[in-house]
């Protein structure tokens, strides 16, 4: 998808100019983003750069201060002031977080039906076939009974992934997906991932695997220090990047 | 005084009859002042770690008074201080209650707060990106966890309550002190009387400490 700008397609994420300051830190410094349906855009940068805060401002965890951001049609207002589209784009958004977040105290398949039996009310039944066809499709249906402790860290991070698709979100969002795991479990949740992405779920991932942003992405979002510093394919940014800044960050981390 | 004085078994096992009717007073005050203080603890509680100020500010205030002023106090204050206020009597089981009610609310409130913010932020992020309302997420993810960890300090607070009771013997409620005390004025065996009063109480917070001891193990289970 080269030309993810077209103008016949209404962008899902449409941010302007937006700003959030934590104090007097200014973590998000003017951002300009649009999404198109159906891209999977990878976000890369340095610690602290505002990728991860970049993200959570689209699902309304982190409030910005000022800009405008419009997710699926309903908008976001500066300050968290929206509860009512706030609670319609999380239903529509997913989120997969970096230290998993399952809920401790619910079994594996009770953690993917809670949300569709309480917020979209469908009943258990339903709800419990959907999530063990979810499972089974993340390869882990023989684990539905257990409890997230049971299981090891890429498990619960795929467990984690078929919860959010539970909600069938029109659009995912992964904050450091791979971030906490041993280095064996990574591929087993990437893998998971780049099904999804085939499958055509539009996605926003903040990662540090490379590899696989250059395999996956449709676009490659370098940040830093709060600003989109420079964007574009997988190959342009990763092959030629034009900022000096984007060639240092990439030394760094292409090195290993 | 008998310096060869000895501990007669008999004077000991002859007043349990006598005490044993006070235990239902002691557990009535005990059990019943905690349900309510329960309550109480739940709601001030939540209120203590509300984001508004006006709510968080009157669960400060009475969460500092009745945290900050001794129970003997309180239940004075209730039984003979309040009627002066409404103008009747106050009965002093209902004294009693109400005093264990407010001081282990205010205790109880803390234990909720604590048990509340110790539960990670993740979860609650969590589940709002699911589309849960911060009442649900509350209601599934928060408050299941937090209650489960709050178990052992709500043990020990109903046994401290329990113990706290002994001093409503001031305001002439039948609880075991206070059939101890009536029986002691009448044979003179203070020593073996009040082992046995202790030996109940024992009894009381025992079987209390093994009761809660099993619904950990069954709470942890899950975890």
């Amino acid at each position: 998808m080269s030309d993810t700008m077209d103008n016949a397609t209404q962008p899902i994420v449409r941010m302007q100019q937006l700003n959030k300051h934590f104090g007097a830190l200014h973590v998000l410094n003017g951002i300009d983003l649009e999404i198109i349906p159906g891209e999977v855009v990878v976000i890369i940068g340095a610690s602290g750069s505002g990728k991860s805060t970049l993200i959570r401002c689209i699902n309304g965890l982190e409030e910005f201060q000022s800009g405008s951001l419009v997710v699926d049609d309903n908008e976001l207002l500066p300050y968290g002031k929206s509860t009512q589209a706030l609670q319609t784009i999380r239903t529509e958004v997913g989120m997969v977080f970096q230290q998993f977040n399952l809920f401790p105290h619910l079994s594996v398949i009770d953690n993917v039906t809670l949300a569709p039996v309480k917020v979209r009310g469908l009943i258990l039944e339903d709800a419990k076939n959907n999530a063990k066809r979810l499972l089974d499709r993340v390869g882990i249906a023989d684990q539905a009974d257990k409890y997230p402790n049971q299981l090891s860290g890429g498990q619960q991070q795929r467990v984690a992934l078929a919860r959010a698709l539970a909600m069938e979100p029109r659009l995912m969002l992964f904050d450091e997906p791979t971030s906490a795991l041993d280095p064996e479990m990574i591929g087993e949740v990437l893998d998971a991932m780049r099904e999804l992405a085939k499958e055509g779920m539009t996605m926003v991932i903040v990662t540090h695997e490379m590899g696989f942003a250059r395999e996956v992405a449709d676009r490659v979002i370098f940040i830093h220090k709060g600003e989109i510093t420079e964007q574009g394919s997988p190959e342009t940014l990763f092959d030629s990047p034009q900022h000096e800044r984007t060639q240092s960050f990439l030394a760094r981390v292409l090195k290993h | 005084m008998d310096v060869n004085f000895q501990f007669d078994w008999s004077a000991a096992f002859g007043s349990i009859p006598y005490l044993l009717p006070g235990i239902p007073w002691t557990l009535l005050i005990s059990f019943g002042g905690l349900a309510i203080g329960f309550f109480i603890g739940i709601f001030f509680g939540l209120l203590r770690i509300s984001r508004l100020r006006w709510l968080r500010w009157p669960a400060i205030f009475y969460i500092e008074v009745f945290r900050g002023t001794p129970i003997l106090v309180q239940v004075l204050f209730i039984f003979y201080g309040l009627p002066q206020l409404l103008g009747s009597p106050i009965n002093p089981l209902v004294a009693g209650i109400a005093a264990i009610a407010v001081n282990s609310g205010a205790y109880i409130s803390e234990i909720v707060r604590g048990g509340v913010q110790s539960i990670e932020r993740g979860q609650g992020e969590a589940s709002l990106s699911l589309g849960l309302s911060r009442t649900q997420s509350f209601r599934y993810v928060i408050w299941p966890q937090a209650f489960r960890r709050m178990i052992p300090s709500l043990g020990n607070q109903g046994i401290i309550s329990i113990k706290d009771t002994s001093l409503f013997s001031v305001i002439g409620v039948g609880e075991l002190v206070r059939q101890g005390q009536i029986y002691i004025s009448t044979t003179f065996t203070a020593l073996e009387v009040y082992f046995m009063v202790a030996l109940m109480y024992l009894a009381i917070t025992w079987t209390l400490s093994i009761i809660l001891r099993q619904l950990e193990v069954r709470g942890l289970a899950g975890q």
